[in-house]
């Protein structure tokens, strides 16, 4: 653990901004669990409750230029970047003014903005897009870097080689970041993943720096964060980097995740980001419980601003059904009125 | 007007692009100093540099993911997959990734991707190397599918694709490499995309085909008309999207179709064309709309076994008799 000597460029409001960011994610996705009850949201939702410390002490060390690609389960590094929990919510919703115009849903949120450059949802497709910006930074002669997201499932896709690979031997200024939160869907990685316990060694093969880091503590994810984007801007070539974390829900809402045994749940529920950050801001005497309940009343109020923002959003229009597909030219087979 | 091989056209075009375009670069296997798969990169790896020319690891699907991550942030990459039966192994970054991106992100990014790979059989390599799936990639939304069969066309439409803003799969086909035509002088010269070609015209018949089975329509067509039979022959010469128009004005015309295609009939790209023409010109027809494909077995390595496993002008003619009850 760090101490807060240890973090001097760190003020007070920086600590209580990655605070209200964790906050923020987590009861954003309460609501969005509650949303996806009352039926606005449908189709697949996988919340990040537990992982917030990573996209909140990653993210946060980038500059405004760099690049964040993530999978699916992409809530929280969304709300991390700086997309609108509005923007978020109403594109679970489905609404057209989501950050993907209601066209991508929960798993494919997309800011052009914020070079927020998309989640996806077919494991490891990522990883190989995500050296591909990093080319395009190199080719350039830029000194930007790329984040990339993906879990310890994806590192059993054929992708996941072909990228760490590519990204090597050519040097590309990428940040391979692994959620390794011990399970992909169903299946816990001590019975998928060889490496499982020292998956950062998998770089090795790569000739590639990699690191270790508690992932539920998000001033270490960010210390790490900062050294790593040191040496990536200064050309050094890619990095790997796995967070150790846990979902404290299951797979998506639709899985109660009883497959998981009652011990593990506990120990990882005691491992919780946020009361250890409280507690952390707490012991260092950074903060009171009056600073938290200011902060925690007022993401509140924003999470119920958003949800209420998502429900009253209108849906997209039917035209919108055929835009977007080609930028030049209108898709194929638009109906053209009078017929059949 | 000079007269150029395929292979020329295509490297002609790529020289073009990264002479014109900072922006653009190519990437694939072998395209390096071994000069690409099918030598059309020749001495590019020399006057480039390895900066514009990236010879990449045998992994097709970073081939096209790289692609269409760089696509994303404005540069305009040219991959190349060495042959079309290996776009399998990229067959996610195609068909999940680049054909979606822009329409999941609301139009927030674009993909200005020019995936070229060479389709067709007939090469005595095998079944696994003789696939013919531009039929598969044109049923996504999202991808432009693009099928020069000569020199000319090689030329007019790649210039036309590196104007679009969207991934394409510029499919070439392996047996035509080697074959000459004539090239158009002019750097303005473009084809326009979703536009048939109307190769020859005839009132007996319409062959349609696409890639090499264009020319194989009109040869078939050269043997008919010397026993008196007229035929309109088109080229698609893009599959998405597709100019059914042309096709559908030839039916009205001649009254009577028949479709060519490489890769199977069950499945194939012919039936659609043949959905298309009842759908639109159902009154016009005279006799039901025929189609010559390849056969329903993966292609075999024997010469003999393999030419009669994909359509020629003789099958085509005769298929063509059969329809005109001239057999
Ligand atoms: C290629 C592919 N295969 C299977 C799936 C179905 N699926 C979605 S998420 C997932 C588990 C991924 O686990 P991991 O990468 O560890 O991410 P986590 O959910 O733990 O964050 C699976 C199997 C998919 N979306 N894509
Ligand atoms: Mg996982």
């Amino acid at each position: 653990m760090l101490k807060a000597a240890d973090v001097p460029e760190l003020t007070k409001t920086d600590l209580l901004g990655f605070y209200r960011q964790m906050k923020l994610i987590r009861e954003f996705e309460r609501e969005s669990e509650r949303q996806y009850t009352r039926g606005n949201i449908k189709g697949f939702l996988h919340v990040y409750n537990g992982e917030e410390a990573i996209a909140v002490g990653a993210i946060n060390t980038l500059r405004e230029d760099d690049y964040v690609v993530t999978h699916y389960r992409d809530h929280g590094q969304a709300l991390a970047r700086g997309i609108g929990s509005k923007e978020v919510m109403a594109e679970l919703m489905g609404k057209a003014t989501g950050c993907s115009n209601g066209k991508g849903g929960s798993m494919h949120l997309f800011s052009s903005e914020l070079n927020f450059m998309g989640g996806y949802a077919i494991v490891g497709g990522q990883l190989c897009i995500a050296a591909g910006i990093g080319l395009a930074v190199q080719y350039r002669g830029n000194d930007q870097v790329v984040l990339c997201f993906f879990g310890d499932g994806a590192v059993n896709e054929g992708e996941f080689h072909e990228a760490m690979n590519l990204a090597a031997i050519w040097n590309l200024p990428v940040i391979f970041f692994c959620e390794h939160n011990l399970y992909g869907m169903g299946a816990s990685s001590k019975e998928t993943l060889v490496m499982w316990d020292s998956l950062h060694e998998m770089a090795a093969a790569y000739g590639m720096d990699r690191y270790e880091v508690d992932g539920n503590d998000v001033l270490e994810v960010r210390d790490l964060m900062q050294k790593i984007n040191i040496d990536v801007r200064a050309g050094k070539g890619p990095a790997f980097v796995v967070a150790r974390t846990y979902r404290l829900r299951g797979h998506s809402v639709a899985d109660p995740a009883d497959y998981r045994p009652d011990d593990e749940v506990s120990y990882w529920a005691g491992q919780d980001p946020i009361p250890r950050f409280r507690d952390w801001l707490t012991q260092e005497g950074i903060a009171t419980v009056e600073d938290f309940d200011e902060i925690d009343a007022n993401v509140d109020e924003e999470v119920v601003a958003a949800a209420e923002f998502g429900e009253l959003s209108p849906w997209p229009e039917p035209d919108d059904l055929y835009h977007g597909v080609y930028t030049d030219r209108p898709a194929e087979g638009i109906p053209t009125s009078g017929s059949s | 007007m000079s007269v150029i091989t395929y292979r020329d056209a295509v490297s002609s075009v790529l020289r073009e692009a990264l002479d014109e375009d900072e922006r653009v670069f190519l990437m694939g296997e072998d395209i390096g100093p071994y000069g690409g798969a099918f030598a059309v990169t020749k001495g590019f790896y020399e006057q480039y540099g390895k900066k514009r020319i990236k010879d990449s690891p045998l992994a097709e699907s970073v081939i096209v993911g790289a692609g269409v991550g760089a696509a994303m942030v404005g540069l305009r990459p040219v991959v190349e997959l060495m042959t079309i039966n290996f776009s399998l192994l990229a067959m996610d970054q195609i068909v999940n990734h680049a054909a979606k991106i822009r329409y999941m992100s609301g139009g927030q990014f674009s993909i200005p991707l020019i995936i070229r790979t060479v389709t067709g059989a007939g090469a005595s390599v095998g079944a696994t190397h003789s696939q013919s799936f531009e039929g598969w990639y044109a049923s996504v939304p999202g991808l432009t599918v693009v099928t020069p069969s000569t020199p000319r066309d090689v030329i007019g439409l790649f210039r036309s694709c590196r104007e679009l803003n969207d991934p394409v799969m510029f499919v070439e086909h392996i047996l035509l490499y080697g074959t000459r035509g004539e090239a158009p002088d002019s750097g303005d010269f473009r084809i326009p995309i979703g536009q048939a070609d109307l190769r020859r015209t005839g009132k007996d018949i319409t062959l349609c085909g696409y890639s090499r089975m264009a020319l194989v329509a009109e040869q078939a067509a050269d043997i008919l008309a010397r026993e008196g039979i007229e035929a309109d022959v088109i080229d698609l010469r893009c599959l998405r999207p597709l100019d059914s128009e042309t096709i559908v004005n030839s039916v009205k015309k001649t009254h009577r179709a028949l479709m060519v295609e490489e890769t199977t009939r069950l499945g194939g790209f012919a039936g659609e064309l043949v959905s298309q023409i009842q759908e639109d010109a159902f009154d016009y027809l005279d006799a039901p709309v025929g189609r010559v494909a390849g056969a329903e077995v993966p292609i075999p390595y024997s010469f003999p076994l393999e030419q009669l496993a994909i359509p020629s002008a003789e099958s085509v003619a005769a298929s063509a008799r059969k329809l005109l009850n001239r057999s």
